[in-house]
């Protein structure tokens, strides 16, 4: 009754929105799997606190995924982190049907999938969805361009066009001069260039990853990820991707869910995971990740706490810092646009040579940097300079500050450190 | 991901178990024995069974062959017919081709797929039939042996196909395919010759009936072989059950179905005498005469034609098996 409900609700905010693109592009709803005699356990109110063990043994079932829910948004990157058995390779596979959920609804463009009938889940497989799998799947009496034309060959596209569209695939993924070998005759970081040919030479909106990677050689995986996100850039598909791996999914994800025991323990930006894991079991995980790498400039900014305008004399600046006894201040032109900042020691030495113009007394300011600026980068930078460094977004706009004290807590413990959305 | 399913969690220990089941058994064994020891001194060892029931059971099995044979009529003739056109065809286009252009092909296609080894065997035992006189025997045996073939190829495709996808199916084909091989062909020799008469038709259909479960098992089993990561990565893209069973389960399975066919026509090789009985020429019937009139040399020159054979095409096979696995090694 309450699923009805739902999306009745859901259905009139999609019709209210009608054209407009929605944001969430993959959304699920309460998914449950369950292996085993009781397959009510889903539906049933009982379900909801079981626990792995119990349903094991009272109900002999084994619960593969727990009342998930997650939505994915348009050309993001969604990686799915989990260790094996955690329920991540069949959460994936439900998502295309090749693993059929006990309950639960999935939503792609507000059309829920679990609905549809044979052929609209060929059609919803030929067109909207392409999976990458872990072992890749090729088949081995066929070419290389033979393999990654598959997806267009089913669905009964001319041989020329066919050819044309998967050459293009093998170019994006750097294939070029293998299309006729055969897949044994490449090597395994090669065997998914044409596993991921295969997925873009559908054109979907959604590609579904499998451990992609994780069959590889570390050097390989790197590199592949590397390529990845260099290709998502340029292509920006919706992305779910799987993996074991946490350096992995914090370098790949726009957002991570950590799935344990067939439940989602966490769903987060990087940063987010890293510096606010939700329990002990993600802080486990998030123990040996390298901060410098993951964690950026937002995460540890404060709002700056006085802007200045270059339009200001000196002696106005000296004024307002001296009033609000601070040592330093951030300077911004009439654009909001940030120009660098200026100590009190600089406004009242420019103030006492009678200086007019603000710009001229931030002799050594330090150069605004990206919110996405890495700590890595940042570090040094800071040790450098003897005030906060002002912090700007993707417009040049400023939007705070990082003090040399809250970057030394960041690398430490995680108390002190903001809260990122 | 699969999850094994949950094992039961007894409730008594392992070694509790079994000693109740031992227990359990011991006593069953002990009241067995004793039934059997009172029986013996009550009846002496002459102990006849109730009824006999065999006769009748017998006679029923006769009805129903009769009444087949009378109302399958139209059914048998229209088979009769199709079998022999392919027979006339194998046969007329395997005497057209006058024995020189055989044998060099023959030891060309060997050459190919066996090697030297295999052709210089081909070419002598094809030229050491032809010098014995027996050519024209041998090709009538390899028309006979091919047409069964073909047609238990036939057969054995969609069955092995819908075996591969319907357990049920499978658990209920696999004891009939045990009978087809164990049961002696006698058996079904006689309503073969029954239901189409004397010749060629009743050695073809007897020599299927042989012949066929390799090809049958090893269609199913090729199928079910196909990598399952193969299978999904297919299926993620949209492909329909035909399109997957076309361009990946057959294609995948080919060496296994090869391996089967290799098996159903040594299969049927080794039904040529048999299939003498009822009628059949070539070399069968040759060995089958030198049976009758005592000419123990006419028999072992039959006999060793049919092995001659059976090589050639068995290493021919092996060698078509052999260039389909090399293209399907996988990675």
């Amino acid at each position: 009754m309450a699923q009805n409900s739902t999306s009745a609700v859901a259905d009139r905010s999609a019709e209210s929105e009608g054209l407009v693109v929605q944001k969430n592009l993959v959304k699920v709803e309460g998914l449950w799997k369950l292996y085993g005699e009781n397959q009510s356990l889903a539906t049933d109110a009982a379900g909801a606190s079981i626990t792995k063990q119990e349903a094991l043994e009272k109900h002999r079932t084994v619960i593969a995924l727990k009342d998930v829910s997650f939505s994915v948004d348009r050309a993001e990157t969604f990686v799915v982190m989990g260790l094996s058995g955690s329920g991540k390779s069949t959460l994936v596979r439900c998502l295309i049907r090749l693993i059929e959920p006990t309950a639960g609804r999935i939503l792609v463009e507000n059309d829920d999938i679990l609905q549809y009938d044979e052929s609209q889940l060929v059609q919803f497989r030929r067109r909207k969805v392409a999976m990458v799998f872990q072992h890749f799947g090729l088949l081995p009496h066929r070419r290389v361009i033979e393999n990654a034309g598959w997806g267009l060959e089913i669905q009964g596209i001319s041989k020329e066009e066919r050819y044309e569209r998967t050459q293009t695939a093998l170019d994006l993924v750097g294939l070029q001069g293998w299309e006729h070998a055969y897949p044994r005759e490449l090597s395994g970081g090669m065997q998914q260039r044409v596993g991921l040919a295969r997925a873009l030479a559908q054109d979907p909106e959604i590609m579904l990853m499998d451990e992609p990677f994780s069959g590889l050689d570390p050097l390989i995986r790197r590199s592949m990820q590397g390529e990845l996100v260099k290709l998502q850039r340029d292509l920006k598909k919706t992305i779910v991707f799987i993996t074991h791996d946490l350096h992995e999914a914090l370098r790949l994800g726009d957002r991570i869910a950590i799935m344990r025991d067939g439940q989602v323990v966490q769903i987060g930006t990087p940063e987010d995971i890293v510096l606010n894991p939700a329990d002990e079991y993600v802080e486990e995980f998030t123990r040996d990740i390298n901060r410098e790498e993951v964690l950026t400039a937002s995460s540890v900014m404060d709002k700056a706490e006085i802007v200045l305008l270059n339009s200001q004399t000196p002696k106005e600046a000296l004024e307002i810092l001296l009033s609000r006894s601070l040592d330093s201040g951030c300077v911004v032109n009439d654009k909001g646009e940030c120009v660098g900042s200026v100590t009190v020691d600089e406004v009242a030495r420019a103030s006492k040579a009678g200086s007019t113009d603000l710009a001229s007394a931030m002799n050594g300011s330090t150069k605004p940097v990206s919110k996405d600026t890495s700590f890595g980068q940042l570090i040094p930078l800071s040790l450098a300079s003897d005030r906060p460094i002002p912090v700007v977004d993707d417009d040049g706009k400023l939007v705070g500050e990082v003090h040399r004290e809250k970057l030394a807590a960041g690398l430490g413990s995680r108390n002190h450190i903001n809260n990122v959305d | 991901m699969d999850y094994p399913l949950p094992t039961e969690k007894q409730g008594i220990s392992f070694s509790q178990l079994q000693n109740s089941a031992l227990f359990v058994f011991g006593l069953g064994a002990g009241v067995v024995a004793v039934i059997v020891f009172a029986a013996a001194a009550i009846w002496g060892s002459q102990m006849e069974f109730p009824i006999d029931a065999g006769r009748s059971v017998g006679a029923r099995i006769d009805a129903v062959v009769d009444w087949t044979n009378i109302n399958g009529d139209w059914l048998f003739s229209a088979i009769k017919i199709v079998v022999i056109k392919i027979l006339i065809t194998m046969e007329d286009a395997l005497l057209w081709m006058p024995w020189p252009g055989l044998v060099v092909l023959v030891t060309l296609i060997s050459l190919r797929l066996g090697g030297t080894f295999v052709a210089a065997f081909s070419f002598l035992g094809m030229m050491g039939m032809g010098l014995l006189g027996l050519w024209e025997s041998a090709m009538e045996t390899l028309a006979l042996v091919f047409t069964a073939v073909t047609l238990s190829i036939g057969i054995a495709l969609p069955v092995g196909v819908f075996a591969a996808r319907n357990n049920r199916f499978d658990a209920v084909l696999r004891p009939i395919l045990d009978g087809m091989q164990t049961m002696p062909s006698f058996v079904y020799l006689v309503p073969a010759i029954m239901f189409f008469s004397l010749g060629n038709v009743p050695a073809v259909m007897a020599t299927i009936v042989y012949a066929v479960p390799p090809a049958i098992r090893l269609t199913n089993l090729g199928i079910r072989q196909v990598s399952p990561e193969i299978v999904e990565a297919a299926r993620s893209f949209g492909t329909t059950p035909m399109q997957l069973l076309t361009k990946v389960q057959i294609p995948m399975a080919m060496p296994t179905i090869m391996a089967g066919i290799n098996q159903t026509t040594m299969m049927a090789l080794a039904m040529v005498v048999i299939a003498s009985l009822v009628g059949a020429g070539g070399l069968g019937e040759d060995v089958n005469r030198a049976l009758g009139r005592q000419e123990p040399g006419a028999a072992a020159i039959g006999g060793m034609s049919i092995v001659i054979m059976a090589i050639v095409i068995d290493r021919l096979t092996q060698g078509v098996v052999k260039k389909r696995q090399d293209a399907l090694r996988g990675t």
